[in-house]
């Protein structure tokens, strides 16, 4: 809705609030006079009086323009393709290059995914109000430079891509694991909708291999979610999930678009991030279960992403591959190095109260599963860290 | 729309014969497509005057109001109708004067 209201006032600001008080009519109104019998109709319409009603208090005569602009709409109402062109365009507005990529990131999640400014400072591990600055200054940027509202051209495509994919998966990672404590675990919502967005530029560019390579990656992902939390609320970590669980139709898909990608690596064409953890997570969902895990296929690829990209979580992620061969004493010194980098990240501690655990050191992992109880917020998480180290002797 | 396309340099010395050539082919292309409004390339910071005359009282002081490395070398003001139009121009306007940009919207 907030991408509709953006193409057809040409404001963010406007969009957004105009949504968010149509929401808050429907609670009000439907609650004392029922639901409406078509309540997405209902809705936009509101939304669309009360976008009005704001250009009218401000009563600028640039805005007075727009208003009679709007008044004689005639955009016909929308079949439901055009509807996921809104979001394309709203996606690559909140994309756009003249954006720090922080901005960009937030900017989506907020406007896109519509995630709530805590969730998003939570993802970024940033305080709210530094977040709130940010989103309210690439908004006044997107307006005042009046960064445009539509798909770029066709040169710029591929550019604008990268970014795009990169937000995409941030969303996705939320949904995987949500951030908050007052939110669902698993937010089922947000991971079906970055599928969903990236099956859209899929479409839009069906011979990208990074674009290929995230779908893969987010299908495969998404493919364990049902093992992924135990009837209890803990989170069940890949060692010890019901592989019987997964989805194999998902499976099969991602499999399916890993191999396409292998066959155009081997022609030449050198893979990207995604590509490489899509054939990580391709290696995983082949094993039948932990032990047949081809590790040393995982750490090579590992190998490969660390010269792409010097990220410290893919460091520690290859860490967890280095544990699986080498033994967890090479892997602890690896995750010493992360130290200073990762102090903050809840993935690091208890990655290290694992290790700690496995070579017999109680009382350290027992204080790196303190560490991380402390830093993480997601509850299942949480639950599962919480059982482990009172399970330490 | 119209934007300030500032050109940022870090080194005395004006643009070469060369670098004035592909400015006047740019500038062409700028006019005959409708995004000229104006431009001009500025003397070296050394040459400023600032005036302040908040005070009632005119005061004059040689120099620039900023003393940093890198200065205004000089300027387009464009027409466009989205920063993506504005920064494809400004990109060639880099290219054709061979120093950075900046691109700003009017208010």
């Amino acid at each position: 809705m907030v991408a509709s209201l953006t193409r057809r006032f040409g404001d963010l600001d406007i969009a957004e609030e105009a949504a968010a008080e149509a929401f808050a009519t429907a609670v009000e109104r439907w609650r004392a006079d029922g639901v409406p019998p078509n309540p997405g109709a209902w809705l936009t319409t509101t939304a669309n009086r009360k976008a009005i009603d704001r250009i009218r208090r401000e009563n600028k005569r640039d805005d007075k323009h727009k208003e009679a602009q709007m008044l004689h709409d005639n955009i016909p109402p929308e079949p439901l393709g055009a509807i996921d062109d809104d979001r394309l365009r709203l996606i690559f507005t909140c994309c756009h290059p003249a954006l720090a990529m922080e901005a960009r990131v937030a900017l989506t999640l907020r406007m896109v995914a519509g995630l709530t400014m805590p969730e998003i400072a939570r993802a970024f591990l940033v305080a709210e109000s530094a977040m709130g600055q940010r989103i309210t200054r690439a908004k006044a940027k997107i307006k005042a430079a009046r960064i445009p509202y539509r798909m770029p051209s066709a040169d710029d495509l591929p550019a604008r891509i990268a970014g795009v994919l990169a937000v995409l998966f941030l969303v996705f990672n939320e949904g995987y694991l949500a951030s908050g404590p007052d939110t669902d675990p698993v937010r089922h919502e947000l991971t079906i909708e970055a599928i969903r967005l990236t099956r859209l530029i899929r479409a839009l560019l069906p011979d990208d291999g990074e674009v290929a390579g995230l779908l893969a990656l987010m299908l495969l992902i998404e493919a364990r979610r049902p093992a992924r939390v135990s009837a209890s609320g803990e989170l069940v970590p890949l060692a010890e999930q019901d592989r019987g669980a997964w989805d194999m139709e998902l499976i099969a898909e991602g499999h399916r678009l890993v191999r396409e990608r292998l066959a155009a690596a081997a022609a030449g064409v050198a893979p990207g991030r995604y590509q490489i953890l899509a054939a990580i997570n391709a290696v995983h969902t082949s094993a039948r279960d932990m032990r047949d895990t081809d590790w040393s296929q995982v750490l090579a690829l590992y190998d490969q992403l660390v010269r792409l990209d010097s990220s410290p979580i893919i460091a520690l992620n290859r860490a967890i591959a280095v544990a699986e061969l080498d033994g967890p004493e090479v892997a602890l010194a690896a995750l010493d190095r992360l130290e200073h980098k990762l102090a903050g990240y809840h993935a690091y501690h208890a990655t290290r109260a694992d290790l700690l655990r496995r070579l017999g050191h109680s009382r350290q992992s027992r204080a790196a599963y303190d560490r991380a109880i402390d830093l993480a917020g997601n509850t299942a998480e949480t639950a599962y860290l919480t059982r482990r180290r009172d399970q330490l002797r | 729309m119209q934007y300030l396309v500032s050109v940022i340099h870090d080194q005395a010395g004006l643009a070469t014969p060369d670098e004035d050539a592909a400015i006047d082919v740019f500038n062409d292309r700028l006019q005959a497509e409708g995004h000229w409004v104006f431009a001009g390339g500025l003397a070296s910071p050394d040459t400023a005057t600032v005036i302040d005359n908040r005070g009632g009282e005119a005061m004059f002081a040689d120099g620039p109001f900023l003393e940093s490395k890198e200065y205004l070398a000089g300027f387009w003001i464009i027409e466009a109708a989205d920063l993506d139009v504005a920064l494809k121009l400004a990109a060639e306007g880099s290219k054709a004067c061979n120093r950075k940009v900046e691109v700003r919207p009017f208010l």
